[in-house]
């Protein structure tokens, strides 16, 4: 009777599964979280939309733990709950799967899922549960995987599903994932969204951070955009579109498409003949690949990362070796051995927008000056005399290209590492496009980029198109392939899979090839 | 996470908490061995600057900014030489081979042949390591570390044996008269002003002075030096940006190991005049703690040798007057070094509380 009335009484009043009052959260004098209050139904998935810094990430840290709030108050399914650590999180039910695993490479999947979660001192029983737990929330969620598999033999997919698996070994009832799509194929992504739609029937509350409005309106019931640390808005998706959310994003108006007019193909600049690179495992990374570049066109290589892609640049960019094949530039081979420089290769023409810009492309600690003349400091007009650097000039020339560039605060003695991700992008960019290069290869040129910035990038790229350039692009976000590319080539497991155009194609057809399907050879 | 702090705080504060905390422990060590901590200061301050002991003082702080200096420039481009040791007493062989060599007519030409044949054995001890280092991976910390010990022996092996003057000490003979090099006696007497006319300090503290100077020049405005410190930030950017890695180690590692030996000039030409046995005392690895005090940088170094070339003469100090034991001194020594170099964040991170007001807990 009494366990009646008590059910009873906890439907009457369905708390919500959080409840976030008055948050704010500084560093220093950053305020990254002004004053937040959000609400997310029991069995809902909720999305967090906002640009790079607008602090969804420390937020959710805040939730989980991470950090601890300067103000404000946290309720989990109505009842005040202080979370101090990720035990504390763990206790309250709460999941999170990290944008970067939080995986034991060399471990396999069962004990990745109970490490941590052990019990008793020797493994053998947890070992058992959790085989036996694993196998009914496979079978109730579509989360097959392997127990005895290596993490490192796995998929990004698969080893997103042990990071989903381990949260629900631990009875998570609140699931929080940070850019859960940033690594996956179009396919793979749906088979996440299908996941989360069933652990939602299951009564899970859905928590998912990401930057693509596109998810937002295809999983999400609700949605939340913050701005420079402010919640602005919190909707029903049914209710809204992406370019609203852009638009709360930003707080103006954003092209969402990119503007260009059609490409005027010129004669061929670069020449790549059936190059391979084998590493030092032994693993095959690039498999003959053989592709054109001409002028006035942007070639775009699709592809989940990790399928060849970054090799393909390093070993025209002189940073990487080519194990057999060659690069033609102007008809004339360049050095695609180990002893190849990267400093030669910009005296060829070719300029390179590296996929890291923070290991590759900047030295963070160096100030933007000695930044903007990065890879060509040895340049005469960068150089003094007896070895010096020529000072005076480089700090010149940076204030040029921070005004040109539209590079914000115009302080040249700034480090790098205080900039926006848009900013710190914007000086690599600046510093090729104005060697007035022949080739720009340019490897995921929005990664962690503003939105406000991306239309800004995308454009200077299709100047540099417009003046008769070739581009290489690469990148994992599909609509920034469909968006910039005059052309698309997509990669698989070192191979290139397919070419279409742009226009005779479609994102299902580009996400099997980038699955290793060929769908001509299927139909 | 210093990138936010103000510079005052990051290089001034900081290094003087936590010196402070470490001369407070030390202070409870000398408690406990029965003596006044204020009478041991006392006697330090004295010792080491009064007009007899200032001369022992800055000769020992000459040492350690050459030896500092090595592995600060070493370590801009995030190479770690724990060889000075080594790569000081093998370049004192060189000094002697090269001074026994000719009898020298004027102490300017010896200096500059004593400086290059220090520079050039130092430079070739070091490397060896940075060679394994650069092509082969061998960890250069271990590498140094093993330097050290097959250059003892081979010091201790020529001066028993090729190098060892007449007699029965393991010392060799003494360099010609004209290898002298003026002592700070004889400079300042120039001028007319009085010193110690015993003081080892001479004209090598110059020289060092001259070596911070020449370091940051090279570190902060040459092409050399920038590509240095972006291999140090960052390996994968500098190979992107044409610099080679091979390269730098092994420019890094040459005239990280050139400074070390210049230390030999000091030592062997300047002080001793000869060649003995345990010539370094150390300083090689005393340059570690002066480097990671003095931040890498040539006027921290400066400022950090001063501090224990006060440290090493006001210590032999408290030995002679109240009788405190030679291993108290290395054991305060120790204490700086264990605080400044490795117990930093004992005091960074309340200060970047105070500073920044961050209550961060864990990475994002």
């Amino acid at each position: 009777m009494s366990e009646v009335t008590e059910n009873a009484g906890r439907l009457d009043a369905v708390a919500p599964a959080i409840e976030l009052i008055g948050i704010s959260k500084a560093f220093g004098p950053v305020q990254a979280n002004k004053d937040i209050s959000m609400t997310v139904a029991k069995g809902a998935i909720h999305g967090i939309v906002g640009e790079n810094g607008a602090g969804k990430s420390t937020l959710m840290s805040i939730l989980y733990g991470f950090y601890k709030a300067d103000k404000g108050s946290v309720k989990i399914d109505g009842a005040p709950t202080v979370i101090s650590d990720s035990h504390d999180a763990i206790a309250a039910g709460i999941g999170m799967v990290h944008q970067h695993f939080m995986l034991v490479e060399n471990f396999t999947v069962l004990e990745n899922v109970i490490l941590g979660a052990e019990d008793g001192a020797t493994l053998g029983s947890s070992r058992r549960r959790a085989r036996k737990e694993l196998k009914e929330l496979a079978d109730e969620y579509e989360l097959d995987v392997n127990p005895d598999a290596v993490i490192e033999d796995i998929s990004v997919g698969f080893q997103q599903r042990v990071e989903i698996l381990k949260a629900l070994y631990r009875q998570a009832e609140i699931l929080i994932l940070d850019e859960p799509t940033g690594v996956l194929t179009p396919d793979e992504a749906d088979h996440l969204f299908r996941i989360l739609r069933n652990l939602k029937e299951q009564g899970k509350t859905i928590v998912i951070i990401t930057h693509k409005l596109r998810e937002i309106m295809d999983v999400t019931d609700s949605v939340s955009v913050m701005r420079r640390g402010e919640m602005t808005k919190t909707i029903a998706t049914a209710t809204t579109s992406p370019e609203d959310l852009a638009e709360a994003m930003v707080g103006r108006r954003v092209l969402l498409e990119v503007d260009k007019k059609p490409a005027v193909v010129g004669e061929t600049v670069m020449e790549v003949r059936d190059l391979s690179v084998t590493d030092i495992h032994g693993v095959k990374k690039l498999k003959h690949v053989s592709l054109e570049l001409k002028r006035g066109e942007i070639l775009g290589i699709a592809g989940v990362a990790g399928n060849g892609q970054s090799e393909l640049l390093e070993v025209i960019s002189g940073i990487g070796a080519a194990t057999s094949g060659e690069v033609l530039m102007h008809g004339e081979s360049i050095d695609v051995s180990k002893h190849a420089n990267a400093q030669l290769r910009r005296h060829r023409g070719i300029s390179h927008v590296p996929e890291d810009r923070h290991q590759r492309g900047l030295v963070m600690p160096f100030m933007t000056w000695e930044n903007t003349a990065f890879g060509y400091h040895n340049e005469p007009e960068y150089s003094g005399k007896f070895g010096l650097a020529n000072q005076k000039y480089m700090l010149e020339d940076a204030r040029g290209k921070m005004e040109r560039f539209d590079i914000r605060p115009v302080i040249p003695t700034l480090v790098a590492h205080h900039f926006s991700g848009g900013n710190q992008q914007k000086i690599v960019l600046a510093r090729e496009i104005e060697r007035n290069p022949d080739v720009l290869l340019i490897g995921q040129p929005t990664r962690g980029v503003d939105i406000g910035a991306i239309e800004f990038i995308h454009q200077q790229i299709v100047n540099l198109r417009d003046a008769g350039k070739a581009i290489l692009l690469v990148s994992v976000e599909l609509d920034e392939i469909q968006a910039l590319s005059d052309r698309i080539l997509v990669m698989f497991d070192g191979v290139i899979q397919g070419e279409r155009m742009p226009e005779d194609t479609n994102e299902g057809e580009l996400g099997l090839l980038m699955a290793g399907v060929d769908p001509e050879a299927q139909s | 996470m210093n990138k936010n702090l103000p510079k005052w705080v990051d290089l001034g504060l900081i290094p003087l908490l936590t010196l402070f905390l470490a001369f407070a422990v030390s202070g409870l060590v000398v408690m406990s061995i029965g003596q006044n901590p204020i009478e041991v200061v006392r006697v330090m301050i004295q010792g080491a600057f009064n007009p007899f002991g200032i001369g022992h003082t800055l000769y020992f702080t000459t040492n350690f900014i050459f030896t500092g200096l090595a592995v600060a420039v070493a370590f801009h481009a995030r190479l770690f030489n724990i060889g000075g040791e080594g790569q000081a007493g093998i370049a004192g062989v060189g000094v002697t081979l090269i001074m026994l060599s000719v009898d020298w007519p004027h102490w300017t030409v010896a200096l500059v042949a004593g400086t290059v044949a220090a520079m050039a054995f130092g430079a070739a001890w070091a490397a060896i390591p940075a060679y394994l280092q650069a092509k082969r991976g061998s960890h250069i910390v271990i590498t140094t570390i093993m330097f050290n010990l097959i250059a003892t022996a081979v010091v201790g092996y020529l001066l028993v044996g090729p190098l060892q003057a007449e007699g029965s000490l393991p010392e060799s003979p003494k360099f010609p008269d004209g290898a002298a090099l003026p002592t700070l006696h004889d400079i300042l007497g120039v001028v007319g002003i009085e010193f110690d006319r015993f003081a080892p300090v001479n004209i090598s503290f110059f020289l060092a002075l001259i070596a911070a100077l020449l370091v940051w020049i090279l570190i902060w405005k040459t092409r050399l030096g920038y590509e240095m410190r972006a291999f140090g930030h960052s390996e994968r950017a500098a190979v992107y940006a044409g610099i080679s890695p091979m390269k730098i180690t092994m420019v890094a590692m040459l005239i990280s190991g050139a400074l070390s030996g210049m230390m030999a000039v000091n030592t062997v030409q300047g002080e001793a005049e000869r060649l003995v046995l345990g010539a370094v005392e150390g300083a090689g690895f005393i340059g570690i703690a002066v480097a990671l005090m003095g931040r890498s940088h040539p006027v921290g170094v400066l400022l950090a040798a001063f501090l224990f070339g006060i440290l090493t003469q006001g210590g032999a100090e408290l030995q002679f007057a109240l009788g405190i034991p030679a291993q108290m001194i290395t054991v305060i020594q120790a204490l700086i070094i264990m605080f400044t170099g490795s117990l930093e964040n004992m005091v960074r991170i309340p200060l970047e509380k105070i500073f920044l007001n961050t209550g961060k807990r864990g990475q994002a």
